[in-house]
């Protein structure tokens, strides 16, 4: 699996995210990915080959190992991190219709265009409103749908997170009842609580996200009509765009090499 | 996906390091992440396939490893390198955040050119002010991270050397039977060198604190 492609596509919609989207982003790839690429992966490796039940009784350790792990956690986590990344692209289509427009305006020579060149276009970093708004909304959402889903499914497959260390079967051709004993189960509980742990966080920051995109829609929207109400003028834009400045200011003159002239 | 990934996100993080920072940097690419992959995980390689039990008792192999090892030694160490790494992107973020502070800021002065959006992306910011805050609590947290799984390893695996017989006596092993660890020289070689780059990093960790904290003084007075 080459999730390598996968932190290609993500890479381009970071850049249109919020910072907790970011940060989800950035939990996604290091904590969940990569564990499961780097650690997991081989944790199961074996999981099949080294499935032992007491009987010689041949065909019975397949049927167990099957009837025990209708699929596998690696495959169930690998198809979680997949479903729950694709609701960026949404986000990432939605963009580049946004960016065609702009250069099909930008090309009729449209005196609203503000950019000055096609690079200027492809550079740009949209605000999250409008239809954006919408679809930035629904895929976090997504996410979450899927996300949970995922969590439950593990739960009801496996009863519960933990693996226990043996496991009796009786179904057929096995002779009566048969111990079948599954290999590493201690590293397996540890990390299926791990990757359980780090979904939770996900989903947190979902949550987060989706409460802080509804707070600045209504915030905007409170704005709009304060505005509406008073009368429109210069003087209150450059205030604010003073205020702005003023706040810029105080912040990075601790850590500003260069100097600026104004 | 994989610990190139990992190196290409931290060397970002590393121009605003300090240079005790970027020693520390270099220790855990060179003598910890390229060791666990070139050197250590072949030797833990054949770590299950090669633990033989004095018995012909389906299960008891299985059981038994799993008894003396709940975690395997290569699981841990990348697990530990992955959360020490991480606080740096604490650093990293909050970077980013500056950088993106002072682009709006050239804007609304109205500096926006091409030149000047340059100078802030490749500048190498100070370490002061809440970025300072920032860095010594990834610092604080790199610590931490490297003394808990110190401690793992220790409760895990008592004194980190490698037995080469254990007796085993879990279900369905009939009464005690003794079990052989495949290669447990060379892994105990290997355990002790990966606590002394451990033990290294968090001297190192420590330096960049007392030395964080000094300049900082210093600053003030």
């Amino acid at each position: 699996m080459d999730w390598g492609a996968l932190h290609t596509i993500l890479g381009g919609v970071n850049k249109h995210s919020t910072s907790i989207g970011k940060i989800w982003l950035t939990v996604l790839f290091i904590f969940r990915i990569m564990i499961l690429v780097v650690a997991a992966e081989r944790v199961w490796g074996d999981e099949q080959d080294d499935f032992v039940c007491n009987t010689l009784q041949p065909g019975c350790r397949n049927v167990c190992y099957d009837h025990f792990f209708p699929i596998s956690h690696i495959r169930l986590w690998a198809l979680q991190l997949i479903f729950v990344s694709t609701p960026a692209l949404l986000v990432a289509m939605h963009v580049a219709y946004r960016r065609h427009e702009k250069k099909r305006q930008f090309r009729k020579g449209d005196q609203k265009c503000e950019f000055k060149d096609i690079e200027e276009i492809r550079k740009q970093r949209f605000r999250i409103e409008g239809s954006l708004w919408w679809t930035y909304t629904s895929s976090i959402f997504f996410r979450l749908i899927f996300e949970a889903v995922f969590m439950y499914a593990f739960y009801f497959m496996y009863d519960g997170f933990r693996m226990p260390r043996l496991m009796k079967c009786n179904a057929w051709p096995c002779p009566n009842t048969v111990d079948c004993f599954v290999s590493r189960p201690t590293e397996k509980t540890v990390f299926t609580i791990f990757m359980i742990a780090v979904s939770s966080i996900c989903i947190l920051l979902n949550v987060a996200e989706l409460c802080y995109l509804l707070t600045k829609f209504f915030l905007r929207r409170s704005r709009k009509v304060g505005n509406s109400k008073q009368q429109p003028n210069h003087e209150n834009k450059e205030e604010t765009k003073q205020n702005e400045m003023n706040e810029l200011i105080s912040d990075s003159c601790q850590n500003t090499v260069i100097g600026f002239s104004s | 996906m994989n610990w190139a990934g990992l190196y290409t996100v931290l060397s970002g993080v590393n121009r605003h390091s300090t240079a005790i920072g970027r020693i520390w940097l270099s220790v855990i690419f060179i003598f910890r992440i390229m060791v666990l992959v070139v050197a250590a995980e072949s030797v833990w390689g054949d770590e299950k396939s090669a633990f033989t039990c004095n018995t012909q008792q389906p299960g008891c192999n299985s059981v038994c490893y799993d008894h003396f090892f709940p975690i395997s030694h290569i699981r841990l160490w990348a697990l530990q390198l992955i959360l020490v790494t991480t606080p740096a992107l604490l650093v990293a973020m909050h970077v980013a955040y500056q950088q993106h502070q002072e682009k709006k800021l050239l804007v609304l002065t109205g500096h926006a050119d091409a030149k000047h959006m340059e100078e802030v992306k490749k500048h190498k910011m100070r370490i002061a002010g809440s970025l300072w805050w920032t860095y010594v609590c990834s610092v604080v947290f790199r610590l931490l991270f490297e003394a808990v799984f110190m401690y793992i390893f220790y409760m895990l695996y008592p004194g980190y050397q490698m037995m080469r017989l254990v007796k085993c006596e879990a279900y369905p092993c009939p009464n005690t039977v003794d079990c052989f660890i495949s290669r447990p020289t060379e892994k105990t070689i290997f355990t002790v060198f990966m606590l002394v780059t451990s033990g290294v990093c968090i001297i190192l960790n420590m330096a960049e604190l007392v030395y964080l904290v000094v300049r900082a003084c210093a600053r003030r007075s």
